[in-house]
C-alpha cells in the first residue's frame, strides 16, 4: 500500500467544525484513486494532511512508506501536489514557473521532460506568457507540469477539473491515464460524480465521513433496488406525481429522465398509472437501468444514519 | 412558444483590443423560459453575460433586457434583474437576516415589503432557527439556495445564474433546480450557465457558445437530434471540440 490512512480526524474552530471524522482507507502503488464528494466534504483537509501541510487531531497516515509526522521532509520530496486554488507564481512566465519548481526539487526540466512532454507541448507556444495571463485550461496544464517535474512517487490532485468545461475535463483525464502508466500513484478529488468511472477505485465522502469505498462498478452493484428511468412530456409535473405515489421509494431528476425506485410490495400497478393518467402525461416511457455512482451517492446520503437534517 | 421577449440581442459584439471576445451574437429569450447558456472555458460566456447585465458596454450591436437598452439604460436593467454566481453570492460575515435585509434594500424594497419578504423567505427555507447565524457557517448547499432566493427577492423579470450549482451535493443540486422551476413557473425568466450536462437537459432551450459565436441554439431534444447524439454531453463535446481558442 502506497498511501495508508488510519482513523484520521480533524476539526477546526475549537472542535465546532468537524472536517474529517475517523477516516480510513489505503491506496495501492500505481493506483488511480478518486475521492468523490461535494464542497465541504473534507477532501482538501485530507489532502493537506497527506501532503504534510496540516496536522491531524487523531489517527495516523503514511505516504510511500513515510509517516506524515515523523518523516514529513521525506514526503515533501516525493509527492506532487496540485492544490484546488491556482497556486503558481502569476507574474512568472510559464517557463520560469516550471524551471523554478524543478530547481527547488534540485532537478532540471530536461531531466524529467519525458514525463511532462505530452502536456507541455500544448503550453510551449505560450512559454513566455505570464502564468496569470493564461486561460483556465492552460493554467491547469501548467500546474500539473509543475507538480510532476520532480517525478513524484505519489501525485495529489485536489479538484483539478472544477470549473473546467466538459472537453478540457475529458482531456485532463486522458493525461491522468497516461501518467498512471508511468507507475505514479494518483489521488484525485472531484465533485463531479461522472468522473468516478474514470478511477480504478473511489471513496465517496460527505461531511467528513467516507460513505463507501470500492471500484466504481462495485459501488453501483451495491445499489439495493432495481432502478428505472422514466420520462414524459411534462417532467416537473411527472416528478411531483411520482413523489405522491406511495409505491415510489425515491425519485430524482437525472437529465433527460427521472430515476425512480419502488418500495418492496408494489403489487400489479407499481406506478399507479391512474395517477399519471389523471394528469394526462403524454409520451410516457419507462425502462429498467443500472444505477450510476450519483444514484448511489444520493442513496448513501439519505440513509437514516447519515441524514442529519 | 409564442410569448413576450425579455432578452433580445442583435449582432452583439465585444472587442478587447483586436481580440473579439463576443462575436456578433443574436438570440432571444422569452418570458418564463429557462435558458441554458453553455460554452467551453474562454468561449465568451462571462463577457456576454456582463453586457446583458449592464456591467460592460458592448463594442457594437444591440441588446435589450426587460425592455431596457444595454447602452443607455443600464441602471434600469440592474434594478430589473437578479444575479448570483458560485463565486459571489452572499456576505459570509453577515447573518442570514442581515444579508436578506441588505440585498432587499439594495434591490429597492420598501421596509414593509422587506419585512414581509424576509419573513416568508425564512419560513420557506426553514431557516427560522438559524436566522441569526452567519452565512459563512451554513453548508454550501443552503448558502446557494438562500442566495438564489435573495437574488429574486425583488421579483425581477430575469435572474442570471452563473454556475450556481458548482460543487453542491447531488440532492441539494436537485432541490436548487426545483426552486428554479418554481421561479420560472412564477414568470421569472432564468438565464443559467452550468458545467453539469444533466442540468442542460432541464432547460427549455440551450445555446452553445464556441469562440465568441453562438454555434447552436435549440431545445435539448432538438440539439441531440441535430448532432445525432445520445446525451447533451455528446452535443457539447461535438461542438466545443471545434473551438480554436481555449
Amino acid at each position: 500500500m502506497d498511501v495508508i490512512v488510519e482513523n484520521i480526524s480533524k476539526s477546526f474552530n475549537k472542535g465546532k467544525v468537524k472536517a474529517l471524522n475517523d477516516v480510513s482507507f489505503a491506496v495501492k502503488k500505481g493506483e488511480l484513486f478518486g475521492i468523490i464528494g461535494p464542497d465541504g466534504a473534507g477532501k482538501t483537509t485530507l489532502f493537506r494532511i497527506l501532503t504534510t501541510l496540516l496536522l491531524a487531531d487523531d489517527g495516523t497516515a503514511s505516504v510511500n512508506g513515510s509517516d506524515v509526522i515523523e518523516d514529513y521532509k521525506a514526503i515533501r520530496n516525493k509527492v506532487g501536489y496540485m492544490p484546488g486554488k491556482f497556486s503558481l507564481y502569476q507574474d512568472l512566465t510559464v517557463e520560469e514557473n516550471l524551471t523554478f519548481f524543478a530547481s527547488i526539487f534540485k532537478t532540471t526540466v530536461e531531466e524529467n521532460y519525458k514525463l511532462i512532454e505530452d502536456i507541455y507541448v500544448q503550453l510551449e507556444p505560450f512559454k513566455n506568457r505570464r502564468a496569470g495571463k493564461l486561460s483556465g485550461g492552460m493554467k491547469q496544464k501548467l500546474a500539473l507540469c509543475c507538480a510532476l517535474i520532480h517525478r513524484p512517487e505519489v501525485l495529489f490532485l485536489d479538484e483539478p477539473t472544477t470549473g473546467v468545461d466538459a472537453v478540457s475535463r475529458k482531456e485532463f483525464w486522458e493525461m491522468l491515464k497516461r501518467l498512471k502508466k508511468e507507475g505514479i500513484t494518483i489521488l484525485v478529488s472531484t465533485p463531479y460524480m461522472d468522473e468516478a468511472n474514470l478511477c480504478e477505485r473511489i471513496a465517496l465522502i460527505q461531511k467528513g465521513e467516507i460513505l463507501s469505498i470500492d471500484t466504481p462498478v462495485g459501488i453501483t452493484e451495491q445499489y439495493p433496488d432495481q432502478l428505472y428511468a422514466i420520462k414524459s412530456d411534462n417532467m416537473s409535473m411527472l416528478l411531483k406525481d411520482l413523489r405522491k405515489s406511495v409505491n415510489v421509494k425515491s425519485a430524482y431528476s437525472f437529465g433527460e429522465y427521472h430515476h425512480i425506485a419502488f418500495s418492496e410490495n408494489f403489487g400489479d400497478n407499481p406506478l399507479q398509472t391512474n395517477l399519471l393518467e389523471a394528469n394526462n402525461h403524454t409520451n410516457f416511457k419507462m425502462m429498467p437501468i443500472t444505477a450510476t455512482v450519483e444514484d448511489c451517492f444520493i442513496h448513501l446520503m439519505t440513509k437514516p444514519e447519515v441524514d442529519e437534517n | 412558444m409564442k410569448t413576450e421577449t425579455v432578452i433580445k440581442a442583435v449582432n452583439l459584439t465585444k472587442m478587447f483590443g483586436d481580440f473579439t471576445a463576443v462575436d456578433n451574437i443574436c438570440f432571444e429569450v422569452y418570458k418564463g423560459e429557462i435558458f441554458g447558456f453553455l460554452g467551453a472555458n474562454g468561449a465568451g460566456k462571462t463577457t456576454a453575460m456582463r453586457m446583458l447585465c449592464g456591467l460592460s458596454k458592448p463594442s457594437s450591436g444591440e441588446a435589450s433586457i426587460a425592455g431596457f437598452d444595454v447602452y443607455r439604460e443600464t441602471e434600469k436593467i440592474k434594478s430589473n434583474i437578479g444575479y448570483m454566481s458560485q463565486k459571489f453570492s452572499l456576505y459570509e460575515d453577515l447573518t442570514i437576516a442581515e444579508n436578506i435585509n441588505f440585498f432587499g434594500g439594495i434591490y429597492g424594497l420598501s421596509d414593509k415589503e422587506l419585512r414581509e419578504q424576509s419573513e416568508s423567505l425564512i419560513e420557506k427555507l426553514d431557516l427560522r432557527k438559524n436566522a441569526n447565524k452567519l452565512v459563512g457557517e451554513l453548508p454550501l448547499g443552503w448558502k446557494q439556495k438562500l442566495a438564489f432566493s435573495v437574488a429574486i427577492i425583488h421579483k425581477p423579470s430575469i435572474v442570471f445564474l452563473d454556475e450556481p450549482t458548482g460543487g453542491v451535493d447531488p440532492i441539494t443540486r436537485r432541490q436548487f433546480w426545483d426552486m428554479i422551476y418554481d421561479a420560472a413557473a412564477g414568470g421569472i425568466t432564468v438565464f443559467i450557465t452550468t458545467h453539469y450536462m444533466d442540468e442542460a437537459e432541464y432547460c427549455n432551450r440551450v445555446s452553445m457558445m464556441v469562440d465568441g459565436k453562438i454555434a447552436a441554439l435549440d431545445s435539448p431534444a432538438n440539439l441531440k437530434e441535430q448532432c445525432s447524439a445520445a446525451t447533451m454531453d455528446d452535443v457539447f463535446y461535438q461542438l466545443a471540440r471545434k473551438a480554436k481558442r481555449s
